[in-house]
């Protein structure tokens, strides 16, 4: 209402204006840059012109130094800005393949198929990142897939151990060996990811965004944990 | 952010109650009512929002209305996950602790449904009841020579169909045929589809720590939870449903309360014993995976 007091009372004031004509040139005040492209300019921020293996290993460094940050987790906004779809690609295939191969009739009764791991980790991880943007999250789309995809690194190192482990055995020992490794990678994960997620949301649904990403980390710790190798 | 939006929401649902109960009374609040005569000072007040969209939506909240975007815009379904987490332990101790008169939706959820509760009990329940299924079926199987472990994983896939279809066409029957009643005999309002659903999906959860038991190889010890869940998990339901109910033949009334109750039996019962089958009906399938398998059920059961 206030506003509009305003206008009402502004209104009789600045209609005389209408009246002035504008007559000749008005000087514009303020600078224009217009952006003239120099040549050297142009060759410092395009990357089309260098080499491919310049262009793969700028990206591979990339995933590199995303891998470094999640084993050791710290708050760091630059891996959240340059948030990139490689390294929990690279993750989820590697996983998905090394669940394969499990007890011989696989398709009743045996683990997850390929299809089924892609499935629940990409599904999972787009389901999470809706999940916190209702709930009012501030972290973007990608940003998020970015980190849950890869904080699924500790267990996917879990599953070479496991698969290692598998290899001198299965009894009981070997047993309690994949169950202590695959807690701690799973914890790590959970706690890995929640440090870079939970920041972006408002202190009182914390919980609430944590709770799915927990869930999440514990199925695929479940996935690895039930794999047996074929009789 | 979030945090003054949910002030904001919870305010005006008191405000409404109160102004209905006493319309001559003075309110002090940030915003400018417009229903009351307040003492000049707060009626010009502007609201100090981040967005307009708040000031829509409070002004509409005052006419009992709640969602102003269309539902091809990202806030509408925000409002449906503005809860936070004291609000949702609030509902699912309320959903395992029935008490008479207390209407979940009423009293529980303030007619604010929300989505987040009854999806996440959703996926948990999935979960658990594979997990604990496939938990359960290894550690029966244990004693065998037979056995070898198996991870069972399209349990996961079945469970997730069984329980979402669930908790989705269940609330979707119930209420069209409760509207379809209430048009029909002109009885009082009853619930929106959403606050059903919501009740439906908070009502699940006693089921999850009931599946988690169910991995205790004791028989009489898994229909004993069953019962439990069954009556804490009905009576929730009943609870609700009753006093929309009540208003109509006594035959419709008894007939719904009925179908509600059944359903319910129906998934935990079927669940348990999909789930959670016992020793004999593995070691038949490894050694003998023909005709026999199906006649050594019916003889367990």
């Amino acid at each position: 209402e206030k506003m509009a007091e305003v206008d009402e009372l502004s209104k009789p004031m600045f209609a005389g204006l209408s009246d002035v004509s504008i007559s000749g040139d008005i000087p514009v005040e303020g600078e224009i840059n217009v952006p003239v492209g120099t040549p050297s300019h142009d060759d410092e921020y395009s990357t089309l012109d260098e080499p491919v293996k310049d262009t793969i290993l700028r990206d591979l460094k990339a995933v590199g130094k995303k891998f470094v940050h999640v084993m050791y987790p710290k708050k760091s906004s630059t891996l959240l800005r340059d948030w990139d779809l490689w390294g929990p690609l690279l993750l989820c295939v590697t996983l998905a393949l090394m669940l394969q191969g499990g007890s011989v009739d696989s398709k009743e009764d045996g683990g997850p198929q390929f299809a089924e791991v892609f499935v629940i980790i990409w599904f999972g991880s787009v389901i999470i990142t809706l999940n916190s943007k209702l709930l009012g999250g501030t972290i973007s789309f990608f940003q998020s897939l970015c980190v849950l995809g890869y904080c699924i690194m500790p267990l996917t190192v879990a599953m070479i151990v496991c698969r290692l482990v598998l290899l001198g055995g299965s009894g009981t020992v070997s047993f309690i060996v994949r169950l202590i490794v695959v807690t701690a990678s799973f914890s790590w994960s959970t706690f890995a990811s929640t440090a870079f997620l939970a920041d972006s949301q408002p202190s009182n649904r914390k919980a609430l965004v944590v709770y799915p990403v927990f869930l999440f980390y514990f199925v695929i710790g479940w996935m690895i944990l039930t794999f047996s190798p074929s009789a | 952010m979030a945090s003054p939006d949910d002030l904001k929401f919870q305010e005006f649902e008191e405000a409404t109650d109160l102004l209905l109960a006493d319309p001559g009374a003075s309110t002090l609040s940030m915003s400018g009512s417009s229903s009351t005569a307040p003492a000049g000072a707060t009626g010009d007040i502007k609201l100090d929002m981040s967005d307009d969209e708040g000031q829509e939506e409070s002004s509409e909240l005052l006419r009992g209305e709640k969602q102003t975007s269309g539902f091809w815009t990202f806030e509408y379904y925000q409002s449906f996950f503005n809860v936070d987490t004291m609000q949702v332990l609030d509902r699912v101790k309320g959903s395992v602790m029935p008490l008479p008169g207390r209407n979940f939706i009423k009293h529980t959820l303030q007619s604010s449904p929300d989505l987040y509760g009854p999806f996440w009990i959703c996926v948990t329940l999935v979960f658990s009841l594979a997990i604990s299924g496939n938990l359960s079926t290894f550690l029966n199987s244990l004693g065998s020579p037979h056995y070898h472990y198996r991870p069972q994983f399209h349990r996961v896939t079945i469970a997730a169909v069984v329980i979402f279809l669930y908790a989705w066409l269940v609330p979707l029957g119930i209420w069209g045929f409760l509207t379809w009643r209430q048009r029909e005999e002109r009885q009082q309002s009853g619930y929106s589809f959403l606050e059903t659903v919501c009740l439906y999906g908070y009502s699940l959860f006693i089921y999850i720590p009931t599946s988690v038991l169910w991995i205790l190889p004791f028989e009489w010890l898994q229909w004993l939870l069953i019962l439990v869940a069954m009556v804490i998990s009905g009576s929730v339901l009943v609870l609700t449903f009753w006093p929309v109910v009540r208003d109509d033949t006594k035959v419709t009334a008894y007939a719904t309360v009925a179908t509600i109750v059944v359903l319910h039996a129906l998934l935990s019962i079927g669940c348990k014993m999909y789930f959670f089958q016992t020793a004999t009906l593995t070691q038949v399938t490894t050694l003998a995976p023909n005709h026999t398998a199906a006649i050594l059920p019916s003889k367990t059961h």
